[in-house]
């Protein structure tokens, strides 16, 4: 079980807002500033580590920018939305963030709110007011991936992808 | 029950005798495309092996040519990785470099019946050749190179009988349009294309709908096989493949019949496409300050060749910055031979190498503070092409070419009467 702050977003949340093109190739470091500088400005200084991001419908329209990433490296410790974009929710198996699909969830939390999930049965409760809604089923497989940090993990243990070089700005992958 | 498209492709590439909605398969890819982005320090993990070079493409589109020091790097390692692997089909600045889905398709890389994947989210472009294409994240790149696999889950179809024919000057962006005003949001759904009407469009124009099937949140987008798409084929790949129809009785979430001959120029307003599109009327004379016609939707031959059409023997209006990037250089050499160049240039358009450039607001094109914009390339979300505050419209590549004589968004009616098309 694990539970986080929540933060609302509306519908059709996309890559751009949330990677905007000027940022994609600048270090992960700087890139991250700018994570929903158009639609919520001011907002990468107020998110602290292990908040939850609860979502409307289609979250993550848009390209396959590696914005997932972005979202784990400013804390978001779980992301739960109406809907999830496909290529968005590979980029969130592939990165490792936990995202859940849960039908009525914009409607089960006023923000600032405390949502709190199980990754054994894929429940979601609002600690507030008790309110308890069952997500989508994800795929064992696919849930061991989310949650075990995405696939650059699985590669390096089985020894497929080199070791990142110590060298700094090649390291940011790992921060998280 | 028969299957979809989709359903019998992935079940070959699982080697599995059929597969169904809700199923996670593990499939062989034919086909991994890597582009520069790829090779980026924040995205780049180096393969120790890969499973088959002759599988892999290295083409260079997003950052060509390479506009400062970090992507000249990033241009260098990808060179690098594609000598130690022995990467035959590497498509670096030059005669064979272009977007990677235009490169794709130029070269008949994807290849009917088989599974192709890319990091860009338009890969699904190569839908329109019958190929399982779709857009997947940069480790799985990484992952299918190294292992020759990938996973997808296995969605229900929505399949588009198209009849009937586009009206003159009526593009397969307008009908892109038209589906998304109509039709929505196709998130969780693959989308099958075929019937009578989608045997008369064009290869280029096939292109432009599978490419956009992308802003119609869909899964997959295919497109049935037939002899225009053989005759294609076997001009540019000498492989053997085997199309796959959809089964007389395959099972759809949904199955709608569309006249093409229905579909008027529409524009779609700032920030989104899906429910945001309007008949052309409605936005005309909204001034601009650059039109664009490029991308994997529409760099293509056809796309040009329209644009030339309109520009022919006029002028673009005063302050207003025309550009226009062919998707490959295979096309840029086409369209200079057939003249369009010329007559592009003579109206006053720019024309860039092939590069993503603008459409993704990288460089070549990037939009400033509270500009405007009309678009023929893939994608208008807000800051997509530079700064958040500019307003992004997107049109056809008629309709963006009539706005930069023009000056402001112009019905493309107007400019091809007594015209041929």
């Amino acid at each position: 079980m694990i539970s986080g702050r929540v933060w609302k977003f509306g519908d059709s949340i996309n890559t751009d807002m949330m990677m905007p093109g000027p940022a994609l190739y600048l270090p992960e470091a700087e890139r991250i500033r700018y994570v929903f500088q158009a639609n919520r400005p001011g907002w990468v200084d107020q998110v602290k580590r292990g908040d939850f991001i609860v979502g409307g419908k289609s979250y993550g329209v848009g390209s396959s920018r590696p914005a997932a990433l972005s979202l784990r490296n400013v804390g978001i410790g779980c992301l739960i939305a109406e809907s999830i974009n496909g290529l968005f929710f590979r980029n969130c198996v592939s990165f490792g963030l936990l995202a859940l699909e849960c039908p009525g969830v914009h409607g089960m939390f006023e923000e600032g709110q405390t949502a709190a999930v199980s990754t054994a049965d894929l429940t979601v409760r609002n600690d507030q007011t008790g309110e308890v809604r069952k997500a989508l089923p994800v795929p064992r497989q696919l849930l061991d991936l989310m949650c075990g940090g995405g696939i650059f993990p699985l590669l390096e243990s089985q020894g497929l992808i080199a070791p990142l070089p110590a060298k700094p700005g090649k390291t940011e992958m790992l921060t998280a | 029950m028969g299957s979809p498209i989709l359903n019998k492709i992935l079940a070959r590439a699982a080697k599995k005798p059929s597969v169904a909605a809700g199923d996670l398969v593990v499939v062989d890819v034919d086909t991994v495309v890597l582009y520069d982005s790829n090779f980026f320090p924040v995205y780049w993990r180096d393969p120790v092996k890969i499973a088959d070079p002759d599988r892999i493409a290295v083409i260079f589109d997003h950052r060509v040519p390479a506009p400062d020091r970090g992507c000249a790097q990033a241009h260098i390692d990808g060179r690098e990785f594609a000598k130690r692997f022995g990467i035959r089909r590497m498509h670096d600045i030059g005669y064979d470099q272009g977007i990677a889905h235009t490169v794709v398709a130029d070269k008949g890389y994807a290849v009917p019946g088989s599974v192709l994947i890319c990091s860009d989210s338009h890969t699904g472009a190569g839908g329109a050749f019958n190929c399982a294409a779709r857009g997947v994240g940069g480790p799985d790149i990484i992952y299918a190179a190294i292992t020759g696999q990938t996973w997808f889950a296995v969605c229900e179809t929505i399949r588009y009988d198209l009849t009937g024919k586009l009206k003159p000057g009526v593009t397969a962006k307008d009908l892109f349009l038209h589906l998304a005003q109509t039709f929505g949001d196709h998130s969780t759904y693959n989308v099958e294309f075929g019937g009578e009407g989608m045997r008369g469009m064009s290869m280029d124009a096939r292109r432009t709908l599978a490419t956009m099937g992308t802003e119609l949140n869909a899964e997959f987008t295919i497109f049935e096989p037939d002899d225009l798409l053989a005759d294609y084929m076997r001009e540019r790949n000498p492989v053997p493949f085997e199309a796959q129809y959809p089964d007389a009785d395959a099972i759809y979430a949904e199955r709608r019949t569309l006249d093409l001959g229905s579909v008027e120029t529409l524009v779609a307003l700032p920030d989104a496409m899906i429910g945001n599109a309007v008949p052309v009327g409605k936005a005309v004379g909204e001034r601009i300050d650059q039109a664009f016609i490029g991308s994997c939707a529409n760099g293509n031959l056809e796309d040009l060749a329209i644009a030339a059409r309109v520009v022919a023997g006029r002028r673009v209006a005063a302050g207003v910055r025309f550009l226009v990037t062919p998707g490959s250089q295979a096309i840029y050499r086409q369209a200079l031979k057939a003249g369009y160049i010329e007559t592009l240039l003579d109206a006053g358009a720019v024309v860039t190498p092939a590069t993503c450039g603008a459409c993704g607001g990288g460089h070549m094109g990037v939009l400033g503070a509270n500009e405007t914009c009309i678009t023929a390339s893939t994608r208008n979300f807000k800051g997509r092409m530079g700064d958040p505050t500019a307003r992004i419209f997107m049109g056809s590549p008629a309709t963006v070419a009539a706005s930069a004589i023009a000056g402001a968004i112009a019905d493309p009616g107007e400019y091809m009467k007594g015209a041929n098309w």
